[in-house]
């Protein structure tokens, strides 16, 4: 998909500059914009560089399993046809603690491991089941507490209180987290 | 505004009081998970190097602002600034290429702005919904996705709603 947006937002970007005969301002784009990558990158580099130490310490100490055992009674009611010591229960609160976390190098083998796991016990493997959809639509409804990358890229761009977000950005991922749930219950009883 | 003051103290005394109760260097793992960090800028690097490129040439050109022109009228009618519809395009689409719109606003705006605020918010609560959907069906080779679309993009569409309020009643 990359592969045709980046392609073609260069090459709409330069075309239209050819018709407002704003052509002298690619060049200056272009060099401008990978200065301003490297010097986004360093800012990156303290604050996630912190936040993964930190969260090393959560992961080997076991707080990360615990948490998630801590969540099974949730994935009881949001998966009430999965089996509760069942390989993808686990591999679903591993992906939904670490996407909480902001960890998504762990979020994402952990979510592709537990839809092989739904795989497996799908009748249709062509067709998505039930537990797949209620898993792909929270994960995709966001549910990262902290956004590490945003705050870094704030303090970047000089905010007095890069941090501020955190409040209402959590606030806005349980909106958009309990209607994900609220709408696949509702969905998967209309869908046969 | 304290939510935001307290997670993070909270995550810090937190994680190190359970390292210490179970007895792990946390220190030595501290260092061992930084050195995680490193890797992974280093593998952003590249991307962001590209996206911001053709995300500045794009705005450079003038094409975003004729894009903002017809759908702004629409959008601010709502209060929803015009200069973040590209973003929240973007956003479903792909993780790299809306960063590069989002820091482009804020060099615009700047994050202490109304609209750096929104689309702060508003990235960290939506996801790619396009990109993640074809990745994780793909893998298990799912040709039948039923409502999952629709429900996450309805989902998405609450959180870029709640976005627009919340942050208009916590920064007014």
């Amino acid at each position: 998909m990359l592969n045709y947006l980046w392609g073609s937002m260069i090459l709409i970007g330069i075309i239209f500059s050819v018709f407002s005969g704003n052509l002298s301002c690619i060049t200056n784009a272009a060099i401008n914009s990978s200065k301003e990558a490297v010097t986004i990158c360093l800012t990156m580099l303290g604050v996630l560089t912190m936040w993964t130490g930190l969260m090393k310490i959560a992961e080997k100490s076991g707080l990360i399993d615990a948490l998630s055992e801590k969540m099974m009674p949730l994935l009881k009611f949001l998966f009430p046809h999965l089996p509760k010591q069942s390989k993808a229960m686990q591999y679903i609160s591993t992906n939904i603690i670490a996407n909480m976390l902001g960890l998504s190098w762990a979020a994402t083998p952990a979510g592709l491991k537990a839809m092989d796991e739904l795989q497996k016990i799908n009748p249709d493997k062509e067709t998505a089941s039930r537990e797949m959809c209620m898993f792909m639509i929270i994960n995709m409804s966001s549910l990262q507490i902290v956004s590490v990358n945003i705050i870094a890229y704030r303090s970047q761009y000089n905010s007095q209180n890069p941090s501020e977000i955190i409040g209402p950005g959590l606030l806005a991922t349980l909106v958009s987290t309990i209607v994900a749930i609220v709408i696949t219950k509702i969905l998967e009883r209309y869908d046969k | 505004m304290f939510i935001s003051d307290l997670i993070m103290p909270i995550a810090f005394v937190g994680i190190i009081l359970y390292g210490y109760s179970k007895n792990i260097d946390i220190y030595e793992t501290f260092i061992e998970g930084a050195k995680d960090g490193i890797m992974t800028v280093f593998q952003i690097f590249p991307t962001l190097v590209g996206l911001m490129v053709a995300v500045g040439i794009l705005r450079e050109s003038g094409a975003l602002d004729f894009f903002c022109k017809y759908i702004g009228p629409f959008s601010e009618k709502v209060g929803f600034p015009k200069d973040a519809i590209p973003l929240t395009f973007m956003r479903l689409i792909s993780s790299s290429a809306s960063t590069g719109l989002l820091l482009d606003i804020f060099k615009k705006y700047g994050p202490d702005s109304f609209i750096g605020r929104l689309v702060s918010v508003m990235m960290s609560c939506t996801e790619t919904v396009f990109y993640t959907i074809s990745i994780y069906f793909m893998s298990i080779k799912i040709k039948k996705i039923r409502y999952t679309l629709k429900g996450a993009l309805i989902a998405n569409l609450f959180g870029i709603i709640a976005s627009l309020y919340i942050t208009k009643i916590f920064f007014g």
